[in-house]
């Protein structure tokens, strides 16, 4: 007989969520950790940046203090402290971790885990910080391992700890940057950008493709690039790297654009050009475990081509969110105690990025919408026009929406600006109830807030808005 | 504690309205006393309390619609329950736990064979508009969605599954195949932007118009038969009619006289006082003859029963009667549910010649256009006539033409020489 019902290998959102649900329905679950509960998302990614750019944005504030009546003088800051709370957020959010998983009996085993060839599922072994080694078995075992930066080390694009960094140094900087050179636009880059250009460093984006956050809709990116420029940070589109590496006194880039090469320089310079799946030393070779691209391949039950073996969150590919991670760990538990979950609906995954002005979407961009062949209708609405905005002093932002205009599905909603990664969720409980553009004129939004422009970016599809 | 339930106010009633509630919660009522009305697809009635008791909650709120006969409508707690009087049964104290369920169940196994309730289609709103827009059956799928919500998905499962035919035996997951299930386009769809209009909501009338019509209209085949009459004789005694009997009160119509003969008509030819069945044609024994009334938001047709045995000063009585009620929606279920034959009058708009779409059962429905003056050939010479065209339309199942043209025969026979009327 098993050991336990379930072993889940990896701590994150995907692994600590797939353990506790699967303590809920009644199994015996235990979870293996190498390094910190909670994983990356909550030590060393989502939750400590957040803290970072909260940080930002209150230092941004007071910098404005005249525009809102106040007088604040000698506005400095400390890197330290403003580290130390950031470590010290993450630090309580794993600790609450730790508890979630005793108050749901789950064991929880620190070390590194293999696996190897067993019956119904493959055997867990994992050694412990003093190489001790010890094999567990469950029916089924989860893969939750995460990914970690990707890095380019033909092109130099390879942290070294010290003046090139990935998100982790960038995270803790062991010395505050003069100067920052950032590879990559998606949300890590440009949040890490943000963050600096906030606190006084002077920050280049260096992005390969012709626009900075490639995944989020065209009209989104060139809109939060002026924003950004306008904050202080050069943007280099079109721009690839083809050499980085540190000096004595900083770091020095030989970029190509246009068919012409440069040097870039800076005092350090950060990697956030992309994710690589954590599938080493885990023994899914000899398993036979198929891989793609680097991914665990897996199906809509999150199912993995060897028995008993699944794989959930950024290991089973993008996109490398962690609510997509905790949503694949429900889907996979549930369906593994004979419940029928739906397959997740990529489309129906929301991204935020938390810069200023902040950026989220969900669903298809109105040039994906268009290249499916439907007849789309498009709304859009300005922040300029919304009363709370306005107030808030921050009226520089826009909502958008794409529909089927046949059907009246919302397929896709994009954001920039103040407080939209709070209010994407809106649009997706709209998806997920499937509500037609009928159903999201009929609501009610209240008054004054950010989310009306939500309600007008509909109406704009429409031809109804009432506030342009 | 009693619940009060939507009652069914004619064998045909599957829901109603709560058009008015006339208590409130803590108001006491004593049997027979009117508590609500209820708006039935053709008429308001009222709704009497059938046991004393005082209002607990009213469980429907006024104006709602499409409430199913049987739902508890209002909950009465009988009064004094707790300090029951001396002489009162004890049951009444003792036995209410064993008694409720019972009350409750009841209305289960009530006479309305539609469920109550648990019949709404559950899918989400964009399930629904694919749906609809492919022509696809709701209630033939089966929800994937939380709690069986139909969603997108099992909507174009079902698309996918379509075209190869023939439906799964087991039914529960059959198909409607478009054809027989044709779903209105929308405006917008035919080309009216949303916007350039206003939509007035459809009431219970309308609604059962627009289903009762569209059903006779595609199910029965119909036909026309049309026939000009000459009713300058039957104008002079209508005149002569009502001079004579002023003083009583009798002011006959010209349709109150058409109504006589039709009915007259009918029982002179037999087989077409009739209605299809599928076990076999009914040949009624009597000429109940409907009469279209129109009223504020659609028409009705109240009923001159055995309009073949009434004299024309009664059947004028009882029509203005009829009419005056059924303008204030007032006409109790019998009084226009049954008729055997229906007559459409619109002479007084002008209409020269219209054809009717027949109220079922019924075999035949007479149009009746204006009575006007005409050239005709009499003797091989043009005169004046004052000449009325009708149209009957006959349900060929039950009315062929021979009998609908021996029917429009024996009519012309009793307007054109109304004093026949009275052998």
């Amino acid at each position: 007989m098993s050991q336990f019902d379930l072993i889940v290998i990896g701590a994150g959102p995907g692994g600590y969520v797939a353990a506790i649900r699967a303590a809920q329905l009644g199994m015996k679950v235990a979870i293996v950790e190498r390094d910190q509960l909670g994983g990356v998302c909550l030590n060393w990614g989502c939750i400590p940046t957040k803290a970072l750019l909260r940080t930002a944005e209150v230092y941004r504030n007071m910098q404005h203090a005249k525009d809102f009546g106040l007088s604040a003088d000698n506005i400095r800051f400390d890197p330290k402290a403003v580290v130390d709370r950031s470590r010290k957020v993450a630090g309580r959010l794993s600790g609450g971790v730790a508890f979630l998983m005793k108050k749901n009996k789950i064991q929880v085993i620190a070390g590194t885990a293999r696996l190897e060839k067993g019956g119904a599922a493959p055997k867990c072994v994992v050694k412990d910080k003093d190489g001790k080694e010890a094999t567990y078995d469950a029916k089924h075992v989860v893969l939750a391992t995460g990914a970690r930066a990707r890095t380019i080390p033909q092109a130099g694009l390879a942290p070294d700890g010290k003046r090139i960094w990935s998100y982790r140094e960038a995270m803790t900087p062991p010395e505050w940057p003069q100067s920052l050179l950032v590879f990559g636009s998606g949300a890590i880059g440009i949040e890490f950008a943000s963050f600096y250009a906030a606190l006084g460093v002077k920050v280049t984006v260096v992005e390969m493709l012709d626009r900075i956050l490639p995944v989020e809709d065209e009209e989104i990116s060139a809109f939060a690039r002026k924003r950004f420029e306008k904050e202080g940070i050069t943007i280099r589109t079109s721009c690839a790297a083809s050499s980085l590496k540190a000096t004595a006194s900083g770091v020095e880039a030989v970029v190509e654009s246009g068919g012409k090469k440069e040097t870039l320089t800076a005092s350090h310079a950060i990697v956030a050009v992309g994710i690589s799946a954590n599938t080493e030393n885990l023994g899914l070779e000899a398993l036979g475990v198929k891989l793609e691209k680097g991914n665990v391949v897996t199906d809509g039950a999150c199912r993995t081509n060897v028995g008993g073996l699944y794989a959930i969150g950024d290991v089973a590919g993008a996109p490398w969110l962690a609510h997509k991670a905790s949503h694949e760990g429900v889907i996979c538990v549930e369906a593994i105690s004979g419940k029928h979950p739906h397959a997740m609906v990529k489309e129906r995954i929301p991204g935020c990025t938390y810069s200023h002005p902040q950026v989220a979407s969900v669903g298809l961009t109105e040039a994906k919408a268009k290249a499916t062949g439907r007849e789309v209708r498009v709304g859009r609405f300005p922040f300029a026009g919304n009363g709370k905005a306005i107030a808030l002093g921050e009226d520089q932002g826009m909502v958008k929406t794409v529909f089927d205009a046949r059907t009246g599905e919302l397929l896709g909603a994009h954001m920039v600006g103040a407080e939209v990664t709070e209010l994407i969720q809106g649009y997706a409980i709209a998806m997920q109830a499937e509500a037609t553009e009928e159903t999201l004129a009929s609501t009610i939004f209240p008054h004054p807030t950010l989310s009306e422009m939500m309600h007008e970016a509909v109406l704009d599809a429409y031809g109804r808005a009432l506030h342009t | 504690m009693t619940d009060i339930l939507m009652p069914a106010l004619s064998p045909t009633m599957e829901e109603g309205g709560l058009a008015k509630w006339l208590v409130k919660p803590g108001d006491t009522v004593t049997a027979g006393q009117v508590i609500a009305e209820i708006e039935t697809d053709k008429a308001t009635m009222e709704v009497e309390a059938v046991d004393e008791g005082v209002v607990e909650a009213l469980l429907v709120e006024a104006g709602a619609q499409g409430v199913k006969v049987n739902t508890p409508i209002a909950r009465l707690k009988a009064e004094g329950g707790a300090p029951a009087p001396k002489n009162a049964p004890p049951l009444r104290d003792s036995a209410p736990k064993a008694e409720t369920p019972k009350a409750v169940a009841e209305p289960a196994r009530a006479p309305s064979p539609v469920s109550t309730g648990g019949d709404r289609i559950v899918a989400s709103p964009l399930a629904k508009r694919i749906a609809q827009q492919a022509g696809i059956d709701l209630s033939g799928l089966a929800g994937s969605g939380p709690g069986g919500r139909i969603v997108k998905a099992d909507v174009e499962a079902a698309m996918r599954r379509a075209p190869q035919a023939p439906p799964q035996p087991n039914g529960s997951r059959a198909l409607t195949v478009p054809q027989q299930a044709p779903v209105p386009k929308t405006l917008e769809q035919l080309g009216i932007a949303p916007g350039s209009y206003d939509l007035v909501p459809l009431d219970m009338m309308r609604k059962t118009i627009a289903r009762r019509l569209t059903d006779s209209f595609r199910d029965i085949p119909h036909f026309p038969l049309t026939i000009d009459l000459e009713i300058d004789r039957l104008l002079k005694a209508r005149g002569e009619i009502n001079a004579r009997f002023a003083d009583h009160g009798v002011k006959i119509s010209v349709n109150d006289i058409i109504i006589k003969a039709c009915a007259l008509a009918l029982t002179r030819v037999p087989d077409s006082n009739a209605s299809y069945t599928p076990e076999g044609i009914a040949l009624h024994h009597h000429a109940d003859v409907a009469v279209a009334v129109a009223i504020d938001g659609g028409l009705i047709t109240p009923i001159i029963r055995q309009a073949e045995t009434k004299g024309l000063a009664a059947i004028s009585a009882e029509m203005a009667d009829l009419a005056a009620r059924a303008r204030d929606r007032k006409l109790k279920p019998h009084e226009y549910q049954g008729g055997t034959f229906s007559l459409s009058n619109l002479g007084m708009m002008g209409i020269k010649s219209f054809s009717s779409i027949l109220n079922e059962p019924q075999g035949m429905i007479m149009s009746v256009g204006a009575g006007e003056k005409r050239p005709i050939v009499k003797n091989d010479a043009l005169a004046i006539a004052t000449v009325m065209t009708v149209t009957l339309t006959c349900d060929h199942r039950v009315v062929d033409g021979a009998i609908g043209s021996a029917f429009l025969k024996a009519f012309k026979g009793f307007i054109e020489d109304p004093m026949a009327m009275l052998l």
